[in-house]
């Protein structure tokens, strides 16, 4: 039986997400572990190794206020973006490089291909990243990102967003995923968050956390992800004994 | 699977996802240390492909990583990384490609493989699939995994091995519709 729990995942194809008609898979994914049979679970190449403590990042790259300033401070609502990383049976998991890329406060990328007439701020570039301490943690300083209308049906807007990829022990545990902001109303219109199973919406929403704030700069957000934790689980560990 | 705590649901890597994923944009600011190389002993090859979505149109903006084993099969060798990523919007061709040492069997009933993790915009979900190589038919034929796939469908996994200047490409292209669909896997 698969070790990841998919229906925490949305689905391939959503109707509401015109893009997944195209290219989201017809036919159901195969069980790798069932391919396997009962035996091997841990040798599985896709449970095995490890994809931590390999990367090597710049002293500014989790300051996304600071790690793009040419002669100036971006605009916008400076924010800590803050969390633990753990896989299911709560370990915190070191070494994860996290990967975040965002629109800025007027909800532009910085990117060729964003044609949304909204202003570049030339002091943001709106990515960073993290590689988790010890104690599974990681903290960004960001500028709020805005929202941003795209194509998907007409008059749609993004809620504000932040992307996030995490590269975890095994590459089983690899996740994509986006944070988002409490009370923001465009999440009742949005159907990429639609598309999360109802139970797990909640846990792409980030909490305002005072504890996490730092007075006098920029407001605290609280964002924890969970991982797979595919490698080891206990029950891999019981069999394998 | 014994666990406390519920999983963090994917989303999308979108449309923009080069700023932030990629080693060689944001003219050097700030580049990925995740790039589309893995070196170490052994065989030096490329692998190759492109994606193609339900309409058989190229996508251009796929996200593709590759993990794999050593020359000699192994994954716990501390002198080795087998991981990389590369994106279809990195040439001209639509093609993403990557620049690697050719993976060992990890054990006698196993041919060599690489795992690709696929994403793009329109998934909101992540997706798995495995690289076998078309010049290891004795090694496929006799593969645990391979074997018990469809065999129908057992061609969209192995990567047809052409030749240049003496070196090996693979070319493996990924269907995410239609007749010729790619096998994902579950795990
Ligand atoms: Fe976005």
């Amino acid at each position: 039986m698969a070790i990841i729990d998919w229906t925490q995942h949305p689905p391939l194809i959503y109707t509401d997400y015109k893009s997944s008609l195209s290219r989201g898979p017809t036919q159901s994914p195969v069980d790798l572990t069932t391919l396997y049979g009962e035996s091997s679970t841990l040798s599985i190449q896709e449970f095995d190794g490890s994809l931590v403590n390999r990367f090597t990042i710049g002293e500014l790259d989790h300051d996304l206020i600071r790690n793009a300033q040419q002669g100036g401070y971006p605009l916008g609502k400076r924010m800590v973006v803050s969390g633990k990383v753990l896989d299911q049976a709560g370990r915190p998991q070191a070494g994860v490089l996290i990967e975040a890329w965002q629109a800025n406060a007027s909800g532009r990328y910085a990117h060729k291909v964003d044609q949304h007439d909204a202003p570049l701020d030339p002091n943001f570039l709106g990515v960073g990243r993290c590689v988790t301490d010890n104690y599974g943690c990681y903290r960004f300083y960001t500028i709020k990102p805005g929202a941003y209308p795209w194509k998907n049906h007409p008059n749609a807007w993004r809620p504000q967003h932040i992307h996030f990829s995490l590269v975890g022990e095994s590459i089983a545990d690899r996740l994509v995923t986006q944070m988002y902001f409490p009370g923001d109303p465009l999440l009742n219109y949005d159907p990429i968050f639609a598309a999360v199973p109802e139970s797990a919406q909640d846990r792409l929403i980030s909490t305002l956390d005072l504890g996490i704030t730092e007075a006098d700069y920029a407001l605290g957000y609280k964002f924890d992800i969970v991982l797979a934790g595919a490698k080891a689980t206990p029950i891999d560990a019981e069999q394998g004994a | 699977m014994k666990s406390s705590l519920p999983l963090t649901p994917s989303q999308t890597v979108g449309s923009f996802f080069t700023i932030g994923l990629s080693a060689t944009e944001n003219e050097g600011r700030l580049a990925s240390p995740v790039s589309s190389q893995i070196s170490g002993e052994g065989e030096v090859i490329s692998v190759v492909g492109r994606v193609f979505d339900g309409n058989q149109e190229l996508v251009p903006d796929a996200l593709i990583e590759i993990w794999q084993a050593d020359a000699m099969g192994s994954l716990s060798n501390q002198n080795f990384f087998g991981f990389a990523r590369s994106h279809t919007g990195d040439n001209a061709e639509g093609k993403f490609a990557f620049r690697t040492v050719k993976p060992g069997p990890r054990s006698d009933t196993e041919a060599p493989c690489i795992s690709v993790v696929v994403t793009m915009r329109g998934l909101l979900t992540q997706l798995y699939t495995r690289l076998y190589f078309s010049d290891e038919s004795a090694a496929n034929d006799k593969d645990q995994l391979l074997s018990r796939v469809p065999e129908a469908r057992r061609d969209s996994l192995i990567a047809k091995c052409t030749e240049d200047d003496g070196e090996r490409i693979y070319i493996f292209d990924i269907c995410m519709q239609g007749d010729e669909e790619t096998v994902f896997f579950h795990l």
